[in-house]
């Protein structure tokens, strides 16, 4: 019976969406009030019966419910219990009804707290996110249906992919998914406004807190991936290029483009059009990566073909949104009046030319990413990989960060080049600090590497001076969330930099006593023993390591052997110090008594996330002094 | 100097045409020298190798053709794909799934003595997980043993 509420829920959810719709999009013609209070109503009515299926769902998986059909299929009894609330969208069918109940959610967080919009660009926002909802209710209804029962239940399910059952990928999809879907709340607000020609700097200052919002789940998700590839896939890569990654990638360059595209708009009324189109795209690419990920045609044209009406129908709902929207823009762009123009030497000019070479670093990788569907649609099998996206979106990056460096010290409408030129000195000596070292301490440093590292070196101080000279106390929260956000690029680059030139690796089969060295370190293979988990058993070494002559400590890399499904995985075994991290994995044995030790010293690797959480923090730390100085400046009007 | 509206926003239409013309001159001239091509044994047999070039290559790990190196870490392997054998040399930790008569795809270069050096190696990882590459190629070969 659960599971029937469960669907009963969802189809109830599509029809308050499709009432949403109708109530939402006469409002925005009428402008009657109540129409909007009811609007308003439903919108959230819909956000808590999708929230209520997702729940029944995790319900159905904790208690092992093997007549549901999913559950049998992903998960299984003798699974701890978080795996088996994470099995719940660590599949097709749940993690779409997951993407529903954000979608619906954050329509309903939209309803309730969205005070500052005129009531008609809202009512044509709700619609549009209602739109938007119902395709996916009908993608979900149709063709993936997460209810669907078992008859004869399974004795017991299959299990769930090994590779997934960690703490920290447990929580990833669901923070990228809050990320993927807030940015629905930014697509919504674009059609809306594009409706009723309601485009300025208060429809800027409504939409960014949604925005930032969003941008802060994209950032913690990526960064979170990115380490949980890092230790857990036991390659000691911190970012493959693979479709899943770009998927997510994409949305998170066009909404960081959006973000500052939306300062403009919001302070000098400027880039009207452009963006409410990096609005429609950076959903667009959330969907579009999300989709193409979900339906398989990325991962494994093989599975598109097995099941060809759930890729066509993500094909036509993609069409018809992306489509859809752009089309409205096309007819309405020309309606857009014109916003202030200004200097080429400014603050906006500056942001320009951020969200250009964003632009420029997405179509790369949108590029890359298809390219092989293309290739492979030619009769041509190909992949393209971690050497073309270096290539083609490194040099870029690096316009980026000068960009990034002068941006903040410009002023708003007109500001000279001699003055930046001053500004600019204190980071002009910390890179040429930093090159002097490099070459005299480092002189073998690649070259890539090497303008990396001088790269975030002046960014790092670049990002203070905007603190210079301004009284801290009384400095806006949004502005520290800036140089905070900024810093963090500064440290991800640095981090990116020194553990491309700078990490050792070692590999050697070694039999127990035998010591393997990897930089200032030496690792004695002291034990092999054998040990059982919770539903798995694993192989393990220990390793006693000393770093010159510092006490020993112990590292304990395993080769875990799961059952259901039979799967080998490597957990790799990490010590974090102040400068870096060194990271073991144990291979397989030659059947000989010699194993295979695989070691990697990795200098200051993790301030890649250190980096990666610091932007998203500025992006927390921004929305918040944002919200707080929109509350302030009410109170004073009323 | 006023700048007229109009004019600004020209420029800034031309700009990010710049802009995506730049990215697609980027892309497409990294992807000329960067795009791994994928070659399944029976693709290459009796025919120029792409020699310097990294490229694929993917099918089953032939039963009986992995041998170790003594110095523990080095291996050697064949993959077929039904019609042709590309002998292989692999240094380094194998994928967990790796194993005779399971698929594999290797990254690397191939020699001019005809073999296959391997910088990294993607195994069948389980049941339901595939790398892309060799679904479609190791269906076929599936067929065809059968």
């Amino acid at each position: 019976m659960i599971a029937e509420g469960g669907l009963a829920a969802l189809w109830i959810a599509a029809a308050m969406a499709l009432v949403q719709l109708v109530l939402g999009g006469s409002a925005a013609r009428s402008g009657a009030e109540e129409l909007m209070r009811a609007t308003r109503k439903i919108a959230v009515v819909q956000g808590l019966l999708a929230l209520g299926a997702f729940l029944t769902l995790i319900l159905l998986f904790v208690q092992s419910d093997m007549s549901v059909l999913l559950v049998a299929t992903n998960s299984h009894s003798a699974k701890p219990l978080i795996y088996k609330i994470a099995g719940a969208w660590g599949n097709h069918e749940g993690s779409m009804l997951l993407w529903v109940t954000v979608l619906g959610v954050a329509g309903a967080g939209v309803a309730i707290f969205e005070k500052r919009l005129d009531g008609k660009t809202l009512a044509a926002t709700l619609a549009a996110q209602a739109v938007l909802a119902l395709g996916f209710y009908a993608f979900l209804l149709l063709a993936s249906n997460p209810f669907l029962r078992l008859d004869p239940p399974a004795p017991d399910g299959q299990g769930l992919n090994p590779l997934l059952q960690d703490p920290g990928l447990a929580f990833h999809p669901p923070t990228l998914y809050l990320g993927y879907v807030g940015l629905s709340v930014a697509f919504s607000f674009a059609v809306g406004a594009l409706l009723t020609r309601q485009i300025g700097p208060a429809f800027a200052r409504a939409m960014r807190p949604w925005v930032l919002g969003a941008w802060f789940f994209l950032t913690i998700g990526i960064t979170a991936g990115s380490y949980w590839a890092y230790y857990e896939l036991g390659w000691g890569g911190w970012w493959f290029w693979d479709p899943v990654e770009n998927a997510s990638l994409m949305p998170w360059l066009a909404a960081t483009a959006l973000l500052h595209s939306v300062t403009v708009l919001a302070t000098r009324d400027g880039l009207r059009a452009w963006t409410l189109m990096l609005a429609v795209v950076a959903f667009s690419m959330s969907m579009i990566g999300t989709f193409l990920v979900r339906s398989g045609i990325l991962v494994s044209v093989h599975a598109f073909a097995v099941d060809p009406t759930r890729g066509t129908f993500i094909l036509a709902l993609l069409a018809i949104y992306i489509g859809g929207a752009l089309a409205l823009f096309g007819a309405r762009v020309g309606t857009v009046t014109q916003g202030s123009t200004f200097q080429l030497v400014s603050r906006e000019g500056a942001l320009v030319l951020n969200n250009l070479l964003l632009c420029v670093i997405l179509g790369v990788v949108f590029i890359g990413t298809l390219y092989p569907l293309v290739a492979q649609a030619m009769g041509q099998q190909l992949s393209v990989g971690a050497p073309f996206f270096n290539a083609a979106s490194v040099p870029v990056a690096l316009a980026l960060v000068v960009a990034t460096m002068a941006g903040p010290m410009l002023k708003w409408r007109k500001d000279q080049w001699g003055a930046l030129g001053r500004k600019m000195m204190l980071p002009a000596a910390a890179m040429v600090t930093i090159v002097v070292v490099l070459l005299v301490a480092m002189p073998g440093t690649p070259i890539v590497p090497l303008l990396g590292l001088v790269a975030a070196a002046g960014l790092a101080v670049a990002s203070i001076v905007p603190l210079l000279g301004r009284k801290l106390r009384r400095t806006p929260i949004h502005i520290y969330g800036m140089v905070l956000a900024h810093l963090g690029v500064a440290v991800a680059i640095a981090g990116m930099a020194s553990d491309t030139a700078f990490k050792q690796e070692r590999l050697a089969a070694v039999r127990v006593g035998e010591t393997v060295a990897v930089g200032s370190f030496k690792a004695k293979l002291t034990e092999i023993r054998p040990i059982i988990g919770e539903n798995w058993s694993a192989l393990e070494a220990t390793l006693s390591i000393r770093r010159n002559d510092g006490d020993p400590f112990r590292l304990q890399p395993q080769q875990r052997y799961f059952s259901q499904p039979v799967t080998t995985t490597s957990e790799a075994a990490i010590s974090t110090m102040i400068d870096g991290q060194l990271y073991t994995v144990l291979g397989a044995s030659d059947g000989q008594g010699r194993y295979q030790i695989r070691m990697w010293w990795k200098p200051f690797v993790t301030f890649i996330w250190l980096g990666g959480f610091m932007i998203a923090f500025g992006g927390l730390l921004a929305m918040v002094g944002r919200i707080r100085r929109e509350m302030r400046s009410e109170d004073e009007a009323e | 100097m006023m700048v007229k509206p109009k004019h600004q926003r020209l420029a800034l239409a031309l700009a990010a045409l710049a802009a995506i013309l730049g990215a697609g001159g980027l892309a497409l001239s990294a992807l000329k020298d960067q795009a791994a091509f994928f070659y399944a044994p029976g693709d290459v047999a009796g025919k120029p190798l792409p020699l310097g070039k990294n490229v694929r290559l993917g099918g089953m790990v032939e039963k009986g053709s992995l041998t170790h190196e003594a110095d523990g870490v080095s291996i050697r392997f064949t993959v077929t794909d039904g019609k042709a054998k590309v002998p292989v040399a692999f240094r380094g930790v194998t994928p967990d799934l790796f194993r005779e008569g399971s698929g594999v795809v290797a990254e690397g270069q191939f020699q001019a003595d005809g073999s296959f050096a391997a910088d990294n190696l993607l195994a069948k990882h389980d049941e339901r997980y595939m790398p892309p590459q060799i679904a479609g190629k190791m269906h076929k070969t599936e067929t065809l043993e059968k």
